[in-house]
């Protein structure tokens, strides 16, 4: 299984510019859910908590340093882009979990102790988000590893007849 | 005007610094799993917290329940875009935006939600 680890190469392929787009999708994605639940109210306003907005410009720019990756080596790397930006959609949808429990953490904790209300539920999202990584990624290799050996099983059988 | 500034740069920050620790992290997949951080859900929580009170970020975080459903429905819909009709990956995540805002909005309505 391949462990969790730190690189620093992605930060260094980025150019300035995505890093502005990043910081100003941040800024209106937060502008504009403070515009819906002062318009709609907090209720409305807090489905919006959850808008994946970031994520359409993360996964975007996965795929296009995976291409420009792939070119750099005189291949054409769409298919890695988009293989790399569906690796990405497979984590957010686990990170979601994650973000459900911090919504019940946090909305259960926040009337009693609002610094307890984020540290409680930031650690449930990261203890949720990666438990949930790494259940996925168990069953996974225990999945492989069952259909390996059922191949190698009708290969033997396979070998015996003939 | 003012807050909605504070927000603009409260918000930008920490959706940066959550991107940034998604992009150093290893493999791709854990990566991903910053994409679903609650980076906005930090920042316009504190800022309803320190605005309007604690009920105020209840209420927020309450309906946050169903749009967090919606985000994982909406990942799931653009992993299997991206691997079975080979969409590219601004097309598949910005059409697959619809089927967050059917399934936020049904989960909250379901959920008995009122504005």
């Amino acid at each position: 299984m391949t462990p969790i680890r730190f690189s620093s190469s992605s930060l260094r392929e980025g150019h300035w510019y995505e890093y502005v787009i990043r910081f100003a999708l941040g800024g209106t994605a937060t502008v504009f859910t403070g515009l819906v639940s002062s318009r709609y109210g907090a209720s409305i306003g807090g489905l919006f908590l959850a808008l994946p907005a970031i994520f359409c410009a993360s996964a975007t720019l996965i795929e296009k340093h995976e291409v420009r990756r792939k070119r750099q080596t005189a291949l054409a790397g769409e298919r890695r882009g988009q293989e790399a930006a569906a690796l990405d959609a497979a984590g957010a949808a686990l990170g979601a979990l994650g973000l459900l429990v911090f919504a019940i953490a946090f909305s259960s904790l926040v009337e009693g102790s609002v610094p307890a209300a984020f540290s409680g539920a930031l650690f449930a999202w990261l203890i949720v988000s990666v438990a949930a990584w790494y259940a996925r990624r168990k069953w996974r290799s225990v999945r492989l590893a069952r259909n390996a050996e059922k191949d190698d099983g009708t290969a033997i059988s396979r070998c015996r007849r003939s | 005007m003012t807050e909605y500034v504070v927000r603009f740069l409260v918000g930008g920050v920490v959706v940066s610094a959550f991107a940034m620790l998604g992009d150093v992290v290893r493999p791709k997949s854990f990566a991903g799993l910053y994409g679903a951080a609650p980076s906005v859900a930090l920042a316009t929580l504190g800022i309803a917290v320190y605005h309007h009170g604690a009920g105020y970020a209840a209420t927020q975080s309450h309906s946050m329940m169903a749009g967090a459903i919606a985000l994982s429905v909406y990942s799931v819909l653009v992993c299997q875009l991206l691997v079975r009709t080979r969409l590219r990956a601004a097309p598949a995540t910005l059409l697959s935006l619809v089927v967050w805002l059917i399934v936020a909005f049904g989960v909250w309505a379901l959920a008995g939600g009122q504005a």
